[in-house]
């Protein structure tokens, strides 16, 4: 069976800027698909190209063998976007909202009321249906941001980054939801720079950075990249004295990377817990205070420090 | 063309439920309205601009017929609804009145008036006095107005009795010695005929000496409706570029809908809001401000027009401008220079020449003309001229503002 989406060679440029420099990947009907990437990777751009919003630069993109450039309409038809901004209207109801937006959609009659009702149910606001988008938290105008996505049943999803800025109880909803959105036969598309949520969710991980794909597989194809290797994750105060102890962590034997992200130093070994003792004494010697340690199984986090020498959250 | 319509339905929901853009589109100008008419003295009774029932005192103390037949003509039902006349005895308490501008005017007509009129023989001058009040000068003219007249048919009455009597004594058909007894009945048979000709009468008036009763609030209401609709059109085109930056506008433009189906919904949204609006303040300003507009059909056209001509500068503004705010700022501004080069706030057929040239590429121009004459009386033919003038600053607006879009590509960022 042919992907739900194609992408060959896809580059967009803004001005003499590279935002997306060659990107290629496919996706299958009924998985879920993670970008993973930093801000600033050209995850956004892509989805935006994608979504037919952007023309690409150049190379080919299809979704469900329509080309968003010739056939921008076939494509929309077949697409569900959900934009990382919540892009409602404050001043109509929540109920208002997804009758408009499900009228955009070519829904009417019973089958947009019926389908309205349902989506309210789906994303727990039926209660407050009658209320101003306005009056609602972060987290319930993300829930109408992502229900809006979901009024004409697309066959393929795409999900900017949903749940940036949103509290843990909404995240979790949210992952719960595009779990079960994915049961019930959607293919999505989940751009994120958390690498837990791609960890979560993905059946395939591509990882971006700079505009580049640079890795694509399932998650154990990623993280065989970087070998058994573990992660060793010290929690420690901020300061000068951490980034010299990163740096002097890489001159112990064993280390294979060593990167630090605000508080966080991450290093990268074989076995993690022969290097735990030669970094104690390093922090000490350097007077860095170490406020927890943990050993962590080879992951997506690793990866991106194997092939980008940063961490993910750079 | 039904998303058009939706998106357009949609964004006029968004603006009337929107308090602050209320407060412009429909509370600034009605009480604009309400503070001109309060300065110009509409609702106090005091205005130059309203004429009717204008409180007259006359005092007779002639006790003649034409001293009668004048306190008939003020008292005739053809003037009913333009003077509200009292009848008196004192003429210091009559002009006491006037002092206290109780009264727009008091018309002493003194003891000897008819006697003076009907003397065939030298006599003594008796005028009758118009006692006038200086702050009601337009009520007061009236008045004098009613007076002459009624002097003049006297005056022609009383030439004609001489020149009838003299041919009919040189002709010697009467004695000399007949002819002061035959003046003063042709001279009664005058005064009577005149005052039931009714000497001056509302048409009359309007045709002669006195403008036609102008209500200055058909002047007022409409220019603050007008510089207002400024307001919602720079509203409506903040909001296309608000929706582009809140993210809106690109969620529907991966929807199936086209960029000109969103921002011809757009468009629709504005005008709607823009008719909604005058339709409002329209009816809002002639039910509880008794004003009159003119042709309604005619007001309706005219009001399609002036939206039309408005949308387009909404629209331009919209494709020169980079962000939200820039419209707004510019779109206040544009409110106000229109406001006053338009003549919402004066009538700018005073101003010099080169002033109302530039007030030709305003809305409220065209717009303002047209409810003048509607205001006036006039029908359909009064409005043909602002309509085509509205019309066609339309259409070139609009024409340079897709021309704008398609040369950069879609809207500034």
């Amino acid at each position: 069976m042919a992907p739900i989406l194609e992408v060959r060679n896809l580059v967009k440029n803004y001005g003499s800027t590279a935002a997306v420099k060659g990107v290629s990947f496919n996706i299958e009907e009924g998985e879920i698909f993670s970008l993973l990437g930093p801000n600033g990777a050209g995850k956004t751009t892509t989805i935006s190209v994608l979504s037919t919003l952007l023309a690409p630069t150049s190379g080919d993109v299809r979704v469900g063998g329509h080309s968003v450039v010739s056939e921008p309409m076939k494509v929309r038809n077949l697409i569900g976007v959900v934009p990382q901004e919540i892009a409602l209207y404050d001043d109509l109801t929540a109920h208002e909202n997804l009758i408009f937006w499900g009228q955009m959609y070519n829904l009417s009659g019973k089958t947009l009321t019926d389908r309205v009702q349902q989506v309210l149910q789906e994303i727990e606001l039926a209660d407050r249906a009658k209320d101003r988008v306005r009056t609602f938290s972060g987290g319930m105008k993300r829930r109408v941001n992502i229900g809006v996505g979901l009024l004409h049943r697309p066959r393929l999803l795409f999900m900017d980054e949903p749940t940036v800025g949103i509290d843990p109880q909404s995240r979790r909803a949210i992952l719960d939801s595009v779990k079960a959105l994915n049961r019930q036969g959607m293919t999505v598309l989940y751009t994120t720079h958390y690498m837990e949520e791609a960890q979560e969710l993905s059946d395939r991980v591509g990882i971006i950075d700079h505009g580049e794909l640079i890795a694509l597989g399932t998650q154990n194809e990623l993280t065989r990249q970087v070998g058994e290797n573990d992660a060793l994750v010290l929690e420690v105060g901020e300061g000068e004295n951490v980034r010299q102890l990163c740096e002097a962590a890489k001159s112990i034997p064993g280390v294979v990377e060593s990167d630090t992200s605000g508080s966080t130093l991450t290093i990268i070994a074989p076995e993690a817990e022969e290097i735990l003792a030669p970094v104690i004494v390093q922090a000490n010697a350097l007077n860095v205070k170490i406020h927890s340690v943990a050993i962590q199984e080879p992951n997506l986090e690793a990866v991106f420090l194997h092939l980008t020498g940063r961490a993910l959250r750079d | 063309m039904k998303k058009i319509l939706l998106i357009g339905w949609k964004d006029v929901r968004l603006v009337f439920r929107d308090r602050a853009s209320l407060i412009l589109m429909l509370a600034a100008p009605f009480l604009l309205t309400l503070g001109l008419g309060l300065v110009s003295g509409r609702f106090s009774g005091t205005s130059s601009s309203v004429i009717s029932s204008i409180p007259v005192i006359i005092v007779n103390q002639d006790g003649g017929q034409l001293g009668d037949a004048l306190v008939e003509v003020f008292q005739s039902a053809d003037l009913d609804e333009l003077v509200d006349p009292t009848l008196q005895t004192d003429a210091g308490a009559a002009r006491g009145a006037v002092n206290a501008n109780e009264s727009a005017a008091a018309v002493i007509i003194p003891a000897g008036f008819t006697d003076s009129v009907f003397a065939i023989e030298e006599a003594p001058v008796v005028e009758i006095e118009v006692y006038t009040n200086p702050e009601r000068p337009t009520s007061s003219s009236v008045i004098r107005a009613i007076v002459e007249g009624f002097l003049n048919q006297v005056e022609l009455g009383r030439v004609n009795g001489i020149v009838t009597i003299t041919q009919l004594i040189q002709n010697g058909y009467i004695q000399t010695a007949d002819a002061a007894r035959l003046g003063n009945e042709i001279g009664q048979r005058s005064a009577q005929d005149g005052s039931q000709e009714a000497l001056i009468t509302l048409q009359g008036r309007a045709d002669e000496s006195v403008d036609p009763p102008f209500d200055v609030l058909a002047y007022m209401a409409p220019g603050m409706a007008l510089m207002f609709l400024m307001y919602t059109v720079a509203n409506g085109g903040r909001s296309i570029l608000a929706e582009q930056t809140e993210g809106t506008l690109p969620r529907l433009l991966v929807a199936p809908v086209t960029m000109a189906q969103a921002l011809a919904g757009k468009a629709v949204g504005i005008f709607f809001s823009g008719m909604a609006q005058m339709l409002i303040l329209i009816g809002g300003t002639a039910l509880l401000f008794q004003i009159s507009w003119g042709n309604w059909p005619a007001v309706i056209v005219l009001v399609l027009a002036a939206v039309f001509g408005a949308l387009g500068w909404g629209l331009l503004l919209t494709v020169m401008a980079k962000t939200p705010s820039q419209v707004a700022n510019i779109g206040s501004a544009m409110m106000l220079a229109f406001g006053i080069l338009g003549g919402s706030f004066y009538d700018v057929q005073a101003m010099p020449g080169w002033f109302r040239w530039f007030g030709i590429i305003t809305p409220n121009y065209w717009a303002l003309q047209g409810f003048t004459n509607l205001a006036e009386g006039d029908g359909f033919a009064g409005i043909a001229v602002p309509v085509a003038g509205l019309l066609a600053m339309g259409v070139i607006l609009f024409a340079l503002t897709v021309f704008l879009f398609l040369r950069r590509g879609g809207l500034r960022r």
